[in-house]
């Protein structure tokens, strides 16, 4: 399997940073170039690491304590000033509790608020069902013109959130917080909306996003090389607006889709997918994700592997999804 | 302000409401209530109080405005219009398809508006924000907000009010129209705001209660709030008794007239009381 984005070298679990405190840390480069930064958090500075900013930059930071709407009103404000706002909290908040003043305050006021939601989907862990957003995508779909992405790695994460920071509107960043290894080189530079080709493939195009999902794709790539299937697999970091040229390239080039995330099937990656499959160049496919369900508490391993988010499934995704192309071809 | 400053703005006022009152019998219905009961606090803060230049609304150096209550829209879009903001022509397309001049205020359809509104709770949060931004970057202008009495039922009003004081926000000076009516019903009997000043007082604001139809009232208040303000950081609430529908013959108290139709008839009706207040104030320099 031939890597064509440039790897790290750094292998899993080596130097493997916390992926809030590189957050944190680039919001503190991007404020000593730029003092217009400015960050806002709803008493989870310790949680996303912003604590950090905060002791460098005290007159940049605002902690309203746990009030997600008025933090969203005001980081609108401040952008009114000309100020660039990072509201911060948990994913489940960011979808679900601030939404109408998402909305409203900053997309339909065409402000530039850059809203975080930590610890998605199954990285809530022993936060359980109430903080385990598998809907936030979802959601934040629905508003229009939004950027919303979800890096994989430190290295994307720090390029896609300096970019971020660069252009004006709003967007939703999805930020796993923990301790991810860099997959990718320190060099390399991700651009929003264009999704990163991880390896290429012909015979089925494994599509995920995220720190939790990439890696298991990429594992699962690994599995299938073994049985002989080539399986081409995308880091699609930017789930809106979603890469179509490069999911319609993709859909050509192998006739086969699956794509992965750590979020419901319904309204997130695998449904941003299917939209364009079914507008542009229809092949079958499958969505690893969550199938209808609420969140409960456990490990990362345990819940990975009770909604299905390995890449077990991915595989057995794939076999099935490769099987169904077959039958098809038969049938024409 | 001294009494020939006080009837140009109580003439203005009565201008104001039957620009108003044409915008909205234009359409055949609209929000007169709310309208209405705030046209006296638009006036002083838009020809007296308000550092703003009409030729440039996007001067950095000045005070801003957040109209909380967005359904108001109607009354502000009459001064705006009369201050120059945009052509007069542009009050008859209220509501109508591709207006720049929606019911709800839109910071990015009208000039003169500084923030979207009309999802009741959200604006005095983005006033706190536009205060702290001012102070982040030693801007000069102040910051000025009004709420409803039912945006004042909305849980996130409470969450702005707390931080507001919590910050200090000596730039701010927000405003309640208490009308004490909201769609349902008068608020006493649907969601009560008994000791209204007291809930702000808690909060650490300063906070004065008066007349909201009366000009010279107001424009002490503000001067007071600031001068509050000056000798301790801190926000300031003035709480305004006014009357929905003020003015207005058909509407005027009734708690049905927040957003009702409007017959020309009526209109025309209404109109000639107002025009007859006007003559009233020329000649025996009175208003009511």
């Amino acid at each position: 399997m031939t890597f064509v984005a440039p790897r790290a070298l750094a292998t899993a679990g080596a130097d493997a940073p916390e992926m809030r405190a590189v957050y944190s840390q680039t919001l503190m480069d991007l404020a000593a170039e730029d003092p217009r930064i400015v960050v806002i958090d709803a008493d989870l500075a310790r949680a996303n690491a912003t604590d950090k900013f905060r002791d460098a930059y005290p007159e940049r930071h605002v902690d309203v304590g746990v009030a997600e709407a008025n933090m969203v009103g005001i980081a609108a404000g401040l952008s009114t000033t000309g100020m660039i706002p990072f509201p911060g909290t948990f994913s489940c908040f960011a979808g679900r509790r601030v939404f109408d003043q998402f909305f409203i305050s900053a997309a339909y006021a065409k402000l530039n608020v850059k809203l975080t939601g930590s610890d998605p989907g199954v990285a809530a862990t022993y936060n359980g069902g109430t903080h385990m957003a598998f809907e936030d995508i979802g959601v934040m779909r629905t508003v229009p013109g939004l950027t919303i992405y979800e890096p994989s790695d430190p290295v994307t994460l720090r390029a896609l959130l300096r970019e971020s920071a660069a252009t004006y509107g709003s967007s939703y960043l999805r930020l796993h917080r923990k301790y991810i290894a860099p997959m990718y080189d320190e060099s390399f530079e991700a651009e929003l909306g264009k999704g990163i080709v991880v390896t290429e493939g012909s015979d089925v195009t494994l599509i995920a996003t995220g720190a939790v999902m990439v890696p298991e794709a990429i594992t699962a790539a690994e599995t299938l090389e073994a049985s002989g299937i080539n399986a081409a697999v995308i880091d699609m970091h930017t789930v809106k607006p979603i890469d179509r040229e490069l999911v319609v390239r993709f859909a050509r080039a192998t006739g086969a889709i699956v794509t992965c995330e750590n979020h419901q099937v319904n309204s997130g990656l695998g449904a941003a997918v299917a939209e364009v499959l079914v507008e542009e160049w229809p092949v079958p496919m499958r969505r690893i994700g969550v199938h209808d369900e609420f969140g409960e508490v456990g490990t990362l391993d345990y819940l990975k592997e009770r909604y299905g988010l390995t890449a077990q499934s991915i595989v057995a995704a794939a076999e099935a999804v490769i099987e169904q192309k077959r039958t098809m071809e038969r049938a024409q | 302000m001294n009494s020939e400053e006080l009837r140009t703005l109580q003439r203005k006022a009565i201008e104001i409401r039957r620009v108003t009152l044409d915008e909205i019998a234009h359409l055949g219905v609209g929000h007169v209530g709310g309208s209405m009961s705030v046209v006296e606090v638009l006036v002083l803060l838009y020809y007296k109080v308000l550092k703003i230049d009409p030729a440039d609304p996007a001067w950095e150096g000045r005070d801003k405005f957040v109209m909380s209550k967005g359904h108001a829209g109607p009354s502000l879009y009459a001064i705006l219009a009369d201050r120059g903001f945009f052509d007069r022509s542009w009050l008859h397309t209220l509501n109508v398809g591709g207006t720049s001049l929606p019911s709800h205020c839109d910071r990015t359809r009208t000039p003169g508006i500084d923030m979207s509104t009309g999802s009741l709770g959200q604006g005095l949060s983005v006033a706190v924000g536009m205060a702290l931004g001012h102070r982040m970057q030693g801007l000069p202008g102040r910051v000025y907000a009004l709420v409803g009495d039912g945006d004042t039922n909305e849980g996130q009003t409470w969450e702005a009010a707390m931080s507001a004081g919590m910050f200090g926000l000596s730039n701010l000076v927000a405003f309640t129209d208490y009308n004490r009516m909201q769609i349902d019903g008068p608020s006493e009997e649907i969601m009560s705001l008994v000791d209204l000043a007291g809930r702000w007082k808690t909060f650490g604001w300063d906070v004065q209660q008066v007349d909201g139809h009366d000009l010279s009232a107001i424009d002490e208040a503000v001067k007071a709030a600031v001068a509050a303000q000056n000798a301790r950081p801190r926000p300031a609430m003035i709480i305004l008794e006014t009357v929905k529908g003020k003015g207005i013959s058909f509407a005027e108290g009734d708690y049905k007239n927040h957003n009702m139709p409007v017959s020309r008839d009526q209109a025309a009706e209404a109109d000639r009381i107002l025009a007859a207040r006007l003559e009233a104030l020329e000649t025996q320099g009175v208003t009511t």
